[in-house]
């Protein structure tokens, strides 16, 4: 069964060239055996849609220290933080409240 | 920091999952911990889940309950909100906003105008964007009604040099002469009550605040200004210098705006998280004696006006989290341009620091914010304008031994007699501010009230020694007849005042 997620990302500065620009994806994922959660959505991300300095969205599996995720509009802390398992139409937003410079 | 409430299910775990503090999503109830009614929608602080409209209440009453603590800000006074375009200054307004339109009794009561500084010049913004950059935010603040200035960081260069004195405090509002916060208060709800309350009864706003009409572009300043400008700022050797710049244009063009137009306070939208990294760059810079004038709520050092920091008890999560529910516009700009295979600035180095600190350790940014309430601003106060940094306005805290001490190192150009050199203006500025100074290029690229300041008080240092050295040689007395601090204006040709 596939899923589709729209993801979001809002950054400061200049981060959105990250993503080449684009702030809102709409993105079916591929089936697969393992579950879609969190954390294999930022490996697909950091795969597929980080153009240039992964470092600067992620750190290790997860997002980097300052970025914010909301899922359909609600706090991760609230769901799991990466061991939330995606629903079909689910909305992920990344905020970052980094500065940069 | 090892916070003895955790669960204690990340400590032990170093090889799976090293960040995470707490066990999955089944620990945490959905519902909000205030009204224990509503679906919760964010966790504040460590591990409180508050519904949405908890969270609004929260947040705006933490801002009327900063100001209402403090009782800095009086009834009917102008206050001039330095706005960024980011998240926490964007929520400030909104605030404001919020606090203004409450009903009668619990209204707030002071008159905000807005003041926004360009700085696309320094963040490698071609004209076109920064056009775009000043039509959002132009769009932005003629929403809120408020009148607002748009100045551009290139006005620097136009600063008088009386900027980097402190102006003389206003008898009306703080001085004990005047009336209490109370008396003040409760003056102005009579005065309302007598003129029949009329809602927002702000008086008229005068035109010149606002531009011409909706249609009037912004201009940009002209080539020549963006280029000495971003001299300055290419001849910083450090990316750290360079924000020190940076922050302290900004300042100085805000001050002397609110100076202009007669505005006493000024409120700045410093979060939590930013004051936090504030402290702590700051001690890195040398700057541990004004930690509470840098960092506190309120920041006296200009004299006749005020800084406050009402947003200083907000996370970046919190506002981040409000200005996405509650819609809060916001225009974001690229941040200060820096060198290729530059170092990072101490402030980007402090911030990553702290920021994953918090990830594994959730009360460090509070923790460091809780230290830095317990500070007292009084070592900041200079008392004299012979003490007091030609950069930053605090005391001077260096001693003539410390001094002889850091000259052989600090001197790098000695020209010929007659012209400037950097090394004359080292007993002019505090300890942190040299560190600076040095790493800001050749004295031609300050901006020019900074030189003509420099200069002025050279001259008179200068000839107070002389006098001084005229005296002893009359054998009239000792040193401390003639007192160098005293202020400026004895005689030795009067400071032109703004």
């Amino acid at each position: 069964s596939k899923i589709s997620v729209v993801h979001c990302f809002y950054f400061r500065g200049g981060a959105e060239l990250l993503f080449d620009g684009v702030k809102k994806h709409q993105v079916t994922l591929p089936s697969q055996p393992e579950p879609w959660d969190i954390r294999n959505l930022l490996k697909w991300i950091k795969e597929n849609l980080l153009k240039e300095r992964p470092e600067l969205f992620m750190q290790g599996e997860s997002v980097r220290p300052g970025i914010l995720v909301l899922i359909n509009e609600a706090d991760w802390e609230l769901m799991g933080e990466l061991d939330y398992k995606l629903q079909d139409q689910d909305n992920v937003l990344f905020i970052s409240t980094l500065h940069g410079g | 920091m090892c916070d003895a409430e955790d669960d204690g299910s990340g400590y032990g775990e170093d090889t799976e999952q090293p960040r995470r503090r707490r066990a999955p999503g089944d620990r945490h109830p959905r519902t909000c911990m205030k009204c224990g009614q509503g679906t919760a929608a964010l966790v504040i602080r460590v591990g409180d889940p508050f519904c949405r409209s908890c969270f609004r209440e929260y947040f705006v009453h933490k801002f009327r309950a900063m100001l209402g603590k403090n009782r800095v800000i009086f009834p009917g006074e102008k206050v001039l909100l330095a706005v960024s375009g980011g998240a926490a200054s964007s929520a400030m307004i909104r605030q404001v906003q919020e606090g203004l339109s409450r009903e009668a009794a619990k209204r707030l009561r002071f008159v905000p105008s807005l003041v926004y500084v360009e700085e696309g010049a320094v963040r490698r913004q071609s004209p076109e964007q920064r056009e775009q950059t000043l039509a959002q935010m132009e769009t932005l603040l003629q929403a809120t009604g408020f009148p607002y200035h748009l100045i551009h960081l290139e006005e620097a260069l136009e600063l008088p040099p009386s900027i980097l004195q402190p102006g003389l405090e206003r008898t009306s509002t703080s001085s004990p002469a005047g009336p209490s916060y109370k008396e003040a208060v409760d003056s102005f709800i009579q005065q309302q009550r007598q003129d029949g309350d009329s809602g927002t009864s702000l008086p008229a706003h005068s035109s010149q605040d606002r531009p011409a009409g909706p249609s009037a572009t912004p201009r940009l300043p002209d080539a020549a200004q963006t280029q000495e400008l971003l001299r300055s700022f290419e001849a910083a050797g450090t990316a750290t210098a360079r924000e020190e710049l940076l922050e302290m244009l900004r300042t100085h063009l805000i001050v002397q705006t609110a100076r202009d137009k007669g505005y006493a306070k000024v409120m700045m939208g410093h979060s939590l998280t930013r004051v936090a990294v504030k402290l702590l760059t700051n001690l890195s810079l040398g700057r541990g004696a004004f930690l509470a004038v840098d960092t506190g709520f309120t920041d006296q050092r200009h004299g006749d006006v005020m800084v406050v920091r009402p947003m200083r008890d907000y996370t970046a999560k919190e506002i981040a989290f409000y200005n996405r529910f509650f819609s809060v516009p916001t225009v974001t700009v690229p941040p200060l341009f820096t060198k290729r295979r530059e170092k990072p600035s101490i402030h980007q180095l402090v911030e990553r620091f702290l920021v994953g600190l918090q990830e594994e350790f959730p009360s460090t940014i509070s923790t460091v914010y809780r230290t830095g309430e317990k500070l007292s601003p009084e070592p900041a106060k200079a008392s004299s304008e012979s003490e007091c940094c030609l950069f930053c306005l605090c005391r001077l805290d260096i001693d003539g031994e410390e001094e002889l001490a850091l000259r052989p190192t600090l001197i790098y150009d000695e020209p010929a007699a007659g012209v400037e050199s950097k090394a004359a203006y080292i007993p002019l500025l505090c300890y942190s501010c040299r560190l600076t100074f040095k790493e800001l290029g050749p004295l031609d690229t300050l901006p020019p009230y900074v030189r003509a300041e420099g200069q002025r008080r050279i001259r008179r240092a200068e000839m107070e020694q002389h006098q001084e050295n005229q005296q002893e040689l009359k054998g009239l007395g000792t040193a401390g007849d003639i007192s160098p601090s005293q202020c400026g204006t004895a005689g030795t040709g009067a400071t032109p005042q703004g």
